[in-house]
């Protein structure tokens, strides 16, 4: 693992063109993500927020253009050789994604077993010490998937997608579907996981909260264009109407004042 | 991978007197994929001396989770056998991520499921049996209820799904039934031919192949390829949508689950089997017909003017006849079976083999019983 050079950004999008059929979802987009920051990607529903994500994980098949991640160059990478980059990022999905066969301990520990040459002690007691880490209670490792709820699981797919302690992280959705409560605890997660473990975090989201309390910088994703880069202060001035609609809608106006209020 | 890229700890030659400080360098990258082979290292190591240590971190390069806990474990366990650590020159960050992970208790359960006696396995067994047994038939019972009530309420029934399980179970499955129970019938006349032949009884190769087909081979064979192909399909779809929650959303919503998803795929199998098994009749004895001219020089006309005699309408009937009887076990085992699924992706498929294995028993057993029931009645 060499280290990351400081000038060098973890994600480096340019031009990027991803179409179905005739939809076009992403027309030139380009995008940095630098070392260490809590990156977020907003829009509306359906604007190809999630699309680009997955095409940076090499889910998707862009149609033209360059992702580069840690420097090289993802796309038209085969499986085989996206094996050493995909064991550097950790990817947690919007519904969680667990396998619903394996306990959450299990779940954690297989991406261990198959990519670490650790004793099964080891192995056992590094998956409770992620599963701590991401705030479940200690008698939620022996559990299965569909005995946990929304919160839980989501806390539990966090705790594989830093399984193997990834120096990148992808969050889709992580608020989405849970109560205030949980939601906010999400948010520190989030924070503490970045300032204790030194992870460059990029995520998907809709939550304002989140974006406000969180996210370092945020790009917003519209038309199939990034319409604004910056933190949130910046784009809350921003005068491009969708940008404008997106944080003066009356739940935008409601989460700035609550910011401010923190501030 | 070099000496950088992995976890590495020297300890201090140990000193003169016993109480002396002992000094342990740790350098390296302790990560996860730095450490295994320090970890087996530690297994078996034997501290020197008896005094403090001091643990010197400067020297590591890189620590991630897994490493720390590596680092803290090993602390700790020292600690616990009374002696003093102290941790050294790590970076700022390091000693920070060090803290974090000593602030979590992480305390393993290795508590295995104690494992359960002979006879009380047994026990389980035969009452999970039980339960199921008892499952099943409250279920049939609920379909019959609701096939009975549609009956009588003939608005109720809905053709459109009910057209649409036909076309899937029984019009798709054309091709597969008709090749295999031409092959059946092929076979069935060649295995026949040749012990035919010895007594010179050639024309009677119409009454084998005839009976054999239409009374037994045929409506068999058929729900056994219809419960593979459809039975197993009705069990993962309603399991699926178990596991997604689409079955509490319709009884939320106020439509029956067993109304809306079973009953049509009963209706629909009520209805096709037959029909599969009439066409599977026609496509076996044409496959015997076929063999019967090659190998035993009986042309086709001939063929047929005995299989008429041959074949009775009664046994064409008893054949036809077992046909939704079938079905409806194939549809009601491959529904339940769907309903039973719980939690996870695995007991879609364990719930899946089930109801292929039941159905096929079942459908097996109840022409074992027809065979009786005929006998019997001298059909």
């Amino acid at each position: 693992m060499e280290p990351i050079q400081d000038t060098a950004a973890v994600i480096d999008i340019r031009d990027l063109n991803t179409r179905f059929g005739n939809n076009v979802v992403h027309d030139n987009v380009s995008l940095t993500v630098q070392p260490g920051e809590i990156f977020a990607l907003v829009g509306g529903s359906g604007c190809g927020k999630s699309t680009l994500l997955r095409t940076i994980i090499l889910l998707l098949q862009p149609v033209s253009g360059s992702i580069r991640v840690f420097g090289r160059e993802v796309v038209g990478l085969n499986d085989e050789q996206a094996l050493p980059l995909r064991r550097r990022w950790g990817v947690m999905f919007e519904r969680g994604a667990l396998f619903s066969a394996l306990t959450v301990t299990e779940n954690v520990s297989m991406v261990l077993r198959e990519h670490t040459k650790l004793s099964a002690r080891l192995i056992d007691e590094v998956a409770a010490l992620k599963i701590a880490l991401t705030g479940l209670p200690v008698d939620a490792g022996s559990k299965y998937p569909n005995e946990l709820s929304g919160g839980m699981r989501k806390r539990a797919a966090l705790a594989r997608a830093i399984a193997l302690d990834p120096e990148l992280l992808f969050l889709d959705e992580p608020t989405a579907g849970l109560d205030p409560l949980s939601a906010s605890g999400i948010d520190e997660l989030v924070r503490s996981l970045r300032d204790a473990l030194g992870l460059t975090i990029m995520m998907v989201t809709h939550d304002l909260d989140l974006l406000w309390r969180s996210a370092d910088r945020v790009a917003v994703l519209g038309e199939g264009h990034i319409l604004g880069v910056g933190t949130m202060t910046e784009l809350s001035s921003s005068d491009h109407p969708i940008i404008r609609e997106y944080f003066y809608g009356p739940r935008g106006r409601a989460a700035r004042e609550q910011a401010w209020k923190r501030k | 991978m070099t000496d950088q890229q992995i976890a590495q700890l020297v300890i201090g030659s140990a000193s003169v007197s016993a109480t002396a400080v002992v000094g342990v360098r740790c350098a390296g990258a302790w990560t996860v994929q730095g450490i295994a082979r320090l970890e087996r290292r530690l297994e078996v190591l034997s501290w020197p001396g008896e005094g403090d240590l001091a643990f010197d971190g400067s020297a590591i390069s890189a620590l991630d989770t897994a490493g720390a806990w590596l680092l803290h474990r090993t602390m700790r366990a020292l600690e616990r056998r009374g002696r003093n650590v102290r941790m050294n020159g790590l970076r700022p960050e390091f000693s920070a991520l060090l803290q974090l992970i000593a602030s979590h208790h992480v305390t393993p359960e290795f508590t295995a499921p104690a494992r359960a006696g002979l006879l009380a396995n047994i026990g389980q067994q035969t009452w999970r049996g039980l339960i199921g047994m008892s499952g099943m038939l409250s279920f049939i019972g609920e379909s019959t209820l609701i096939l009975l009530r549609s009956l009588v309420q003939p608005r109720r029934i809905r053709w459109r799904p009910i057209l649409h399980n036909m076309q899937t179970a029984g019009f798709e499955a054309l091709p597969i039934v008709g090749l295999l129970t031409f092959l059946m019938g092929v076979v069935i006349a060649y295995q026949g031919a040749d012990q035919l032949q010895r007594f010179g009884a050639n024309i009677f190769i119409a009454d084998l192949v005839g009976l054999s087909m239409v009374r037994e081979l045929s409506p068999l064979l058929t729900a056994i390829i219809v419960a593979g192909r459809s039975g197993s399909a009705y069990a993962a779809q309603i399991g699926t949508m178990k596991i997604t929650e689409e079955i509490d959303a319709l009884r939320t919503i106020g439509v029956g689950p067993t109304e809306l998803l079973v009953l049509p795929k009963m209706l629909a199998l009520i209805i096709a089997l037959p029909l599969l098994t009439l066409y599977a009749d026609v496509a076996g004895v044409l496959g015997g017909m076929l063999m019967a001219r090659s190998k035993l020089d009986v042309s086709f006309d001939v063929f047929i003017d005995r299989l008429g005699d041959a074949v009775s309408l009664s046994s064409f009937l008893t054949g036809i006849g077992k046909a939704p009887v079938f079905a409806a076990i194939i549809a009601l085992v491959g529904c339940y079976q769907g309903f039973q699924v719980s939690g996870s992706a695995d007991s879609v498929g364990r719930q899946t083999t089930v109801s292929v294995v039941q159905s096929i028993f079942l459908v097996i057993l109840a022409d074992a019983l027809f065979s009786v029931a005929f006998n019997w009645l001298k059909i």
